[in-house]
């Protein structure tokens, strides 16, 4: 599967992490960095991840990669 | 009530059978061809890339890439939607015919337009010696590919890394390599790190902390010379001061190229700053005056902000191919009515030294900075940016919740200094000189460049006119 | 468009809600299962004076602003209500203090908020803990089901007691290393707290209203009690627990005072559950409100993290909090709040404010850009949010699997007295079955 976070909109509130700790990781306090394209075993962890930013800075895919909706 | 219908009719039929071809396909070529299709385009779309990858997301190359937890092919871009469109990769446009529409490519392809899109970014500038650039061990990074090879150099474990230029991307370089617990030297020709996007002021900041992470950072230094052993792979390198340093691996970060030799002759307003456009993404000619079917977004665009003045601004910033791209292909196939413009609040980011740093606004148009909230000791607080008693900028480490309320002042043109926090004031909120670089100066390229009034303007040219040839330098793999 | 005749315009002016009556019926007992009527009369001015020195913030962007503004202070000190209060009714002042004598992370300001937070999320969470909240999930999934195998057999189940409740009280004092076994007594004392010092409404006034104040504050001091000798204890025996490092382990910032240790653990526990509860319980009482939302969930599991958040928005499980204060006059929606007034954030009412959800009311678990302030907003945004989540998901997840045809017995269900920590006192539902 495919993310990108829009790490303007990131403001380091890091809901996220911990629902998702293969794929996103902090670096000292603020400093978001993440895998842009995890395993699809982990679709319900980086689903819960960006549904709980406060800011929507997750983006997760609307297409698979055969191109039919994820 | 006739002409009205006639214009309706109009764009009925070009979202129909219009063909749109889009130059570029990276960030904004990609959110343009989706806004397109979220517009109702149902008319042929053609997407041409000098690179092999489908469209890729480039910020990690410096960050998580290096450092060797994510894979340099693994940034690929997620999809909103379908764009169902022809996708030319790996192939360059090498020309454009404005009289016959036509698009012309390395293979020799002409690609025929209705509305066009410019989207062609911008490439690492090379080292500066074309000879010294092909030793191994010698990188620039902007691509997957450079990313690729140059995380296996870090990864081999060398014995100094050498970055030369201390802009966000080589500080993040620098940082990743002391994270991998490298020896690495930054040289920096102005007087500190990031002093171009951020002023001395930060700058000094960001040089205390490279130097607590133990960067050796050498500033208001440059590389003259690169030497290499008899294998042909990068050894010394020769600095302005006198010094020589054992390296393995170089990193040339020396700013941007902005791509648009392949717009040469097509009477334009091309040129060291980029493709003018007004703030509806439509590119001006030559003369200045705007056209109706060529369109740019992203790191190559140039277009008036009336926030600063009406001046041009070239931003190489991550949601200004968002947001360009998606207001570029809204307009493709808008008439004037229902045309938006493109005025984002210019925003960036940086992850290096554990710290984020996040800015909003146009720091070099500003010549104050007043920090107001934090410890400049802590390396967490905000600053902000003044010019002429207006707030034009604001910049924050490790504090960036903090950051919309400044960048609500900005957008409200709010007076500077602004009032202080009721809490954790950082100083005494007397603004000082926030030390911009002279631009008569040649430094780094900055990432926000104010560049005159005039589209055909070319600011301050910092390297001798020399025709880089397209398709960036060669490295050693 | 019709237009309409003077009188009727008259009639409008007249039937229309001052700012103050508005805010007064939202926060009344008897509106407790639906303020919003009156938040949505309220927030035709969305920054209104609502009460004397009170200015209430209803309107989404207007919240979204002030939440970030740095003149806006959380240190309860600061606020106008700390001072009357004292004056006029000393048991009310008290709640004030009611997290205990030193301050809490939500009832302080920068640098000391941010270090206090720091120094515990430093045992709790990214970038010094990552694991711990992970590390719950098979716990979290093992409680849920425990809970639900003990209906089997039962075609009735209360599911504020019998499923929200015990999960995340488990949870907590697992990590905190508040020992389950004392629960019984302190979760009467929270009651008392809840019910007597988080009622903001008019009936705190009343001879009732101030008699369940009196007896909050004598529980809160008991309950203060307790975690200051818990705390002694970690410190002369220190354990793996979050508590016991927060008092014993130097991290950049040192260790926590056993002062602010013993209010944060105040802060860590109630809120650690208590929200997390009303969150459970509402999102079974939206989704079995709205007709096709359980299919749709139990058929597209996928879709349960954003209906989570989605549940969040339409009933905030913290509706506001009153610390808040101008330390500065603040010019917003065309208005000033004056320097020295209360400023309550209500979350529950811009998170349906119609100029930024469209179809506010409207429960949508498909709903893009769904940015709302169920968790607060700014600095002092939900401490525990990333735990929260993982076990109202999981539960959630696992009621959707296993309860058989759910039911509504009544609804709207009884809700608990607070206006600020609010939820039902008890969900009563029918069902066919509990699956394996």
């Amino acid at each position: 599967m495919r993310i990108v976070i829009d790490l303007n909109r990131c403001q380091g509130y890091a809901q996220c992490v911990p629902l998702a700790p293969t794929v996103l990781k902090l670096n000292g306090e603020e400093a978001l960095m993440y895998d842009p394209n995890p395993d699809d075993s982990l679709r319900q962890q980086v689903l819960r991840a960006a549904a709980s930013c406060p800011v929507q800075a997750i983006i997760v895919d609307r297409l698979d990669e055969k191109g039919e909706k994820a | 009530m006739k002409t009205a219908a006639l214009v309706a009719d109009l764009v009925t039929e070009f979202k129909t059978h219009g063909r749109i071809v889009i130059v570029g396909a990276s960030l904004a070529g990609l959110r343009a061809a989706e806004a397109l299709r979220d517009e109702g385009f149902n008319g042929s779309l053609t997407i041409i890339g000098d690179e092999k990858h489908e469209p890729y997301d480039r910020p990690p190359l410096s960050k998580q890439v290096l450092k060797g937890w994510v894979r340099a092919d693994h940034t690929k871009l997620p999809r909103m939607r379908k764009v169902d469109a022809e996708w030319r990769l790996g192939v360059a446009a090498t020309g454009l015919d404005r009289q016959t529409k036509q698009v012309r490519l390395a293979n020799g392809d002409q690609v025929p337009f209705d509305r066009l899109l410019i989207a062609t970014g911008v490439r690492s500038r090379p080292w500066f010696n074309p000879k010294e650039a092909t030793l191994e061990g010698v990188f620039t990074l902007r691509t997957s590919d450079d990313s690729g090879r140059l995380q296996a150099a870090l990864a081999a474990k060398p014995g100094r890394v050498l970055i030369v230029g201390a802009g966000f991307i080589g500080s993040e370089m620098a940082s990743v390599c002391r994270e991998l617990g490298l020896a690495v030297t930054v040289a920096e020709r102005a007087e500190a790190p990031l002093v171009g996007a951020l002023g001395g002021v930060i700058g000094d900041i960001a040089a205390a902390m490279q130097r607590d992470h133990g960067v050796d950072l050498r500033t208001g230094v440059s590389v003259e010379a690169l030497e290499g052993d008899a294998n042909g792979h990068v050894r010394r390198a020769k600095l302005s001061d006198g010094t020589t340093l054992d390296v393995d691996v170089v990193v040339a970060s020396l700013g941007s190229i902005r791509n648009t030799e392949w717009l040469d002759g097509a009477g334009l307003a091309t040129g060291f700053w980029g493709v003018a456009c007004d703030a509806g993404c439509r590119v001006f000619d030559i003369n200045g005056v705007v056209t109706d079917s060529i369109f740019v977004a992203g790191d190559i665009a140039r277009a008036p902000h009336a926030l600063y003045e009406y001046q041009f601004l070239a931003l190489e910033h991550w949601d200004n191919a968002v947001f360009g791209g998606r207001v570029a292909g809204h307009n493709m196939v808008s008439l004037e009515a229902d045309r938006r413009p493109h005025l984002p609040l210019p925003a960036f980011w940086s992850g290096q030294f554990g710290v984020n740093i996040k800015g909003v606004g146009v720091g070099p148009f500003g010549d104050e900075i007043v920090i107001t909230q934090g410890s400049i000791k802590d390396r967490r607080f905000a600053a902000a940016y003044g010019r002429r008693g207006r707030i034009v900028a604001a910049v924050t480490f490790n504090h960036g919740k903090w950051l919309e309320y400044y960048g609500a002042l900005i957008e409200r043109s709010a007076p500077f200094p602004p009032p202080p926090p009721g809490y954790d004031q950082a100083g005494d909120m007397k603004p000082i000189p926030a030390r911009f670089p002279d631009p008569r100066v040649p430094t780094g390229v900055p990432d926000v460049v104010l560049t005159g009034h005039d589209p055909n303007e070319r600011g301050a040219e910092y390297r001798p006119k020399k025709r880089d040839p397209v398709g960036a330098t060669k490295h050693a793999a | 468009m019709q237009s309409k005749t003077a009188s009727a315009v008259a009639a409008e002016l007249k039937n229309r809600m001052t700012p103050e009556t508005a805010y007064a019926e939202a926060m009344k007992f008897e509106n407790r299962a639906n303020p919003y009527p009156f938040f949505d009369e309220l927030r035709k001015t969305p920054v209104a004076r609502v009460a004397n020195g009170i200015y209430a913030v209803t309107g989404y962007r207007e919240l979204l602003a002030l939440a970030h503004d740095p003149r806006v202070s959380s240190d309860m000190s600061h606020s106008p209500l700390s001072a009357r209060l004292a004056v006029e009714a000393p048991a009310e002042a008290d709640h004030m203090k009611a997290y205990g004598k030193a301050k809490t992370m939500i009832t302080s300001d920068p640098p000391e908020h941010d270090r206090m937070r720091r120094q515990a999320m430093r045992h709790f969470g990214p970038p010094h803990t990552p694991d711990l909240i992970p590390k719950m999930e098979a716990d979290i999934q093992r409680l849920c089901n425990q809970l639900l195998d003990k209906a089997k057999g039962k075609t009735r189940l209360d599911v504020v007691d019998d499923y929200a409740y015990p999960v995340p009280v488990a949870v907590i004092c697992k990590i905190l290393g508040v020992p389950l076994k004392d629960e019984p007594t302190f979760h009467a004392w929270i009651h008392d707290f809840m019910a007597g010092l988080m009622d903001m409404g008019p009936e705190a006034a009343t001879e009732e209203g101030k008699a369940r104040a009196a007896k909050g504050k004598e529980s809160t001091a008991a309950l203060m009690q307790y975690l200051t000798e818990l705390i002694q204890r970690f410190i002369r025996e220190p354990g793996e627990s979050m508590l016991s490092k927060m008092v014993n382990d130097d991290g950049a910032d040192g260790r926590m005072s056993p002062q602010e240790a013993v209010s944060n653990a105040g802060l860590l526990l109630i809120a650690g559950h208590d929200s997390t509860v009303n969150t459970i319980s509402h999102c079974v009482l939206t989704v079995l409100r709205n007709p096709g939302a359980f299919e749709l969930l139990r058929s597209r599991p996928s879709l349960i993290p954003a209906a989570v958040e989605e549940v969040l928005r339409v009933e905030s499980a913290v509706q506001f909090f009153p610390s808040r204060s101008a330390l500065a006059d603040i010019e917003i929606a065309g208005t000033v709040i004056p320097k020295g007034s209360a400023v309550f954030l209500m979350y529950g009412a811009a998170n349906r404010d119609p100029s930024r959800f469209p179809d506010p009311n409207k429960f949508d678990p498909e709903r893009r850009d769904n940015e709302h302030f169920g968790w607060g907003s700014g600095i002092h945004t939900c401490f525990g949010g990333p735990l929260a989540r993982l076990e109202v998901n999981l539960a959630l997840e696992t009621f959707l699997h296993r309860v058989k045809n759910p039911r509504l017995v009544v609804d709207p269900p009884p809700y608990r007295q607070s206006n600020v920590f609010r939820g039902p006192q008890h969900l009563l539902i029918d069902f066919d079955r509990i699956r394996d």
